[in-house]
């Protein structure tokens, strides 16, 4: 009678009326919420950019902003997924009660989770596409390639939501969230080649670098960016593909196991 | 995917049930039980709606009536026992049966975000419905709740009885043939009360298959066709409210107290009458704090008696619900 928490994620595309609900709360709010999704990786591009740009002439061959622009696209991808799927999606589900209230028509705990997870990544995509807009119009990057960093933006949204759904299943209150960036997104985003090349790290520390997810992102994004085509390109997708679903998966089980006792 | 299919269902055209539907009841559960570790929350329950009728879990906190309805409605799964909601099996089924049942619950979780109307057309859509549809539906669904002027104002500017009535109307988007409502009038006041209960009347009057819970005895009373009240995850009593009364408990009250005597010692009110004289006159008496409560079929000679002792006061009144509910569960305190 008593269903596992682990059994399969149930999907269908009654997800789509709980996208919507977010997109239409989303629009009242769309001006300071774009604002503020770009200001902050922007003066991180520039302030870093110019400012120890001036410091180093060259980083792995090309000038220091131009390397920083393919990590700035990431980060800032996978912080807006972040913030969305843990306060946001916190709100909702403990503050708001917006998913009881969901729960009560024909929709399950299944399609409220993929709901917020796409709805995240769809957040993730804006913030990461401004980025890759300004980089390129600015011609920080080299626009050949530029337009496949988009489909890199979506998966890499996906793949960060679905990590943060996990955080805010366990999470008791806002606080909670602090450990989750100070104890992993802060320190994965020094070690991931977001401001400087990870080959120039020590062999040990190495080893963690190609297990963060985030990681494998750059080491698409920047050649792509910088006009080449990157390596083991199947390699990366596959980790972060890897991460999503497992994440995904973990999440929904947590969740299960919080709200549907 | 089979039903649902994104913007493709069509709110249906009629409330209630269907010829098709006669034979079979909009809930059934039988021998229900849950527990939560070492704690048996539900004992075994029984119940059968049947069509067009209003049902109340009547029963103190903690009773495990909000529970009984969370299990019945697919929200959490029981430890044993057989569920049959709208004719479907639950948990199996439960998203599907929930097509057809409507849902007010106990904490008011309407989108604050949003306006009235926006609140109504965004949960349409949860049952696939299409936003043309639904907009067409709006606003019978805002007369009903008495809120047509409100239509474009935010949820913060409602008042608590406002909200309530939006989530009634929230809840009637699909037009349910069964409206399951959690404790629906707590923590409003007596008008507002009042029209909810006038709203059910009318549902229950065209049709609709309600099932409530509540506390409240005169709301259980007013509301329901049958009743079952509910301690520590049992039934105790099912039955008419009429039924149960006559059952349970004397026709009459006589609530005795005051100082007996006047001489203001202690010892010295109702509890002391009582004492002496009770028995006399009640086949049945409990003394609750200051107050004796004598259960009569003729109340006359109590009163008669009464008139004579200085000092007593007595309120007379028929026998309610509450007796009832007093008799099978106890004066002590639920905390």
């Amino acid at each position: 009678m008593m269903p596992s928490h682990w059994r399969l994620p149930r999907l269908s595309l009654r997800f789509v009326p709980v996208w919507q609900r977010h997109f239409l709360v989303w629009r009242k709010l769309a001006l300071p919420s774009v604002l503020g999704n770009l200001a902050d990786p922007m003066i991180y591009l520039f302030g870093l950019g110019f400012g120890i740009g001036m410091l180093v002439p060259e980083v792995s061959g090309v000038p220091y902003i131009t390397f920083l622009a393919a990590g700035m696209v990431c980060y800032s991808t996978m912080n807006s997924a972040s913030f969305e799927s843990l306060y946001s999606s916190f709100s909702r589900m403990h503050v708001q009660k917006t998913w009881d209230a969901i729960l009560n028509a024909p929709v399950e705990l299944d399609d409220i989770l993929l709901g917020e997870l796409v709805w995240a990544a769809s957040k993730a995509f804006l913030a990461g596409a401004a980025i890759l807009l300004v980089v390129t119009l600015v011609g920080f990057t080299e626009a050949r390639y530029a337009l496949w960093v988009l489909p890199l933006i979506a998966l890499v949204g996906l793949t960060f939501a679905a990590l943060g759904l996990i955080v805010t299943a366990l999470a008791p209150s806002y606080d909670f969230f602090m450990y989750y960036f100070t104890l992993f997104i802060t320190p994965m985003t020094l070690l991931s080649g977001v401001f400087f090349p990870i080959d120039q790290l020590p062999a040990g520390v190495r080893f963690l670098t190609d297990v963060l997810p985030l990681t494998h992102a750059v080491q698409i994004a920047r050649p792509l960016l910088l006009g080449t085509v990157p390596e083991a390109v199947t390699y990366h997708l596959a980790v972060l593909i890897a991460y999503g679903v497992a994440a995904f998966w973990v999440a929904l089980a947590l969740t299960r196991r919080r709200l549907l006792k | 995917m089979t039903d649902a299919v994104l913007g493709t269902a069509a709110v249906p055209s009629s409330s209630g049930h269907s010829a098709a539907d006669e034979g079979r009841a909009p809930l059934t559960i039988r021998a229900l039980t849950k527990r939560y570790g070492d704690t048996q929350v539900i004992a075994g329950i029984d119940i059968e709606l049947r069509h067009g009728e209003c049902f109340t879990l009547l029963g103190p906190n903690g009773a495990g009536k909000t529970t009984t309805l969370r299990c019945a409605l697919g929200l959490t799964a029981a430890t044993s026992g057989r569920i049959t909601l709208t004719g479907l099996p639950v948990p199996e089924r439960a998203r599907e049966a929930r097509m057809r049942v409507g849902i007010v619950p106990q904490l008011d979780n309407l989108d604050p975000d949003f306006t009235c109307a926006e609140n109504l057309l965004v949960y349409g859509r949860y049952f696939g419905f299409r936003d043309a549809d639904i907009a067409a539906r709006i606003p019978e669904l805002l007369a009903f709740a008495g809120l047509e002027s409100k239509r474009d104002e935010r949820i913060q500017t409602l008042s608590g009885g406002m909200k309530r009535r939006l989530t009634l109307a929230r809840a009637l988007v699909n037009r349910p043939e069964l409206l399951v409502l959690d404790e629906p009038t707590t923590g409003l006041d007596p008008q507002a009360r009042h029209l909810i209960w006038d709203r059910l009347k009318r549902l229950i009057r065209d049709g609709t298959t309600v099932l409530l819970t509540t506390h409240f005895m005169d709301e259980a009373e007013r509301l329901s066709d049958r009743l079952a009240i509910l301690d520590t995850g049992r039934i105790l009593t099912q039955g008419s409210p009429r039924q149960l009364i006559t059952a349970h408990v004397e026709p009459q009250v006589v609530e005795v107290y005051g100082d007996w005597g006047g001489t203001g010692r202690p010892g010295g009110g109702a509890e002391a009458w009582a004492e002496r004289h009770a028995t006399a006159f009640a086949r049945r008496f409990e003394v609750s704090g200051e107050t004796a409560f004598c259960y009569v079929t003729d109340a006359a000679p109590l009163i008669a008696h009464l008139e004579s002792q200085p000092g007593l006061r007595y309120l007379h009144r028929p026998a309610n619900l509450e007796d009832v509910f007093l008799r099978l569960t106890g004066r002590e305190l639920r905390d």
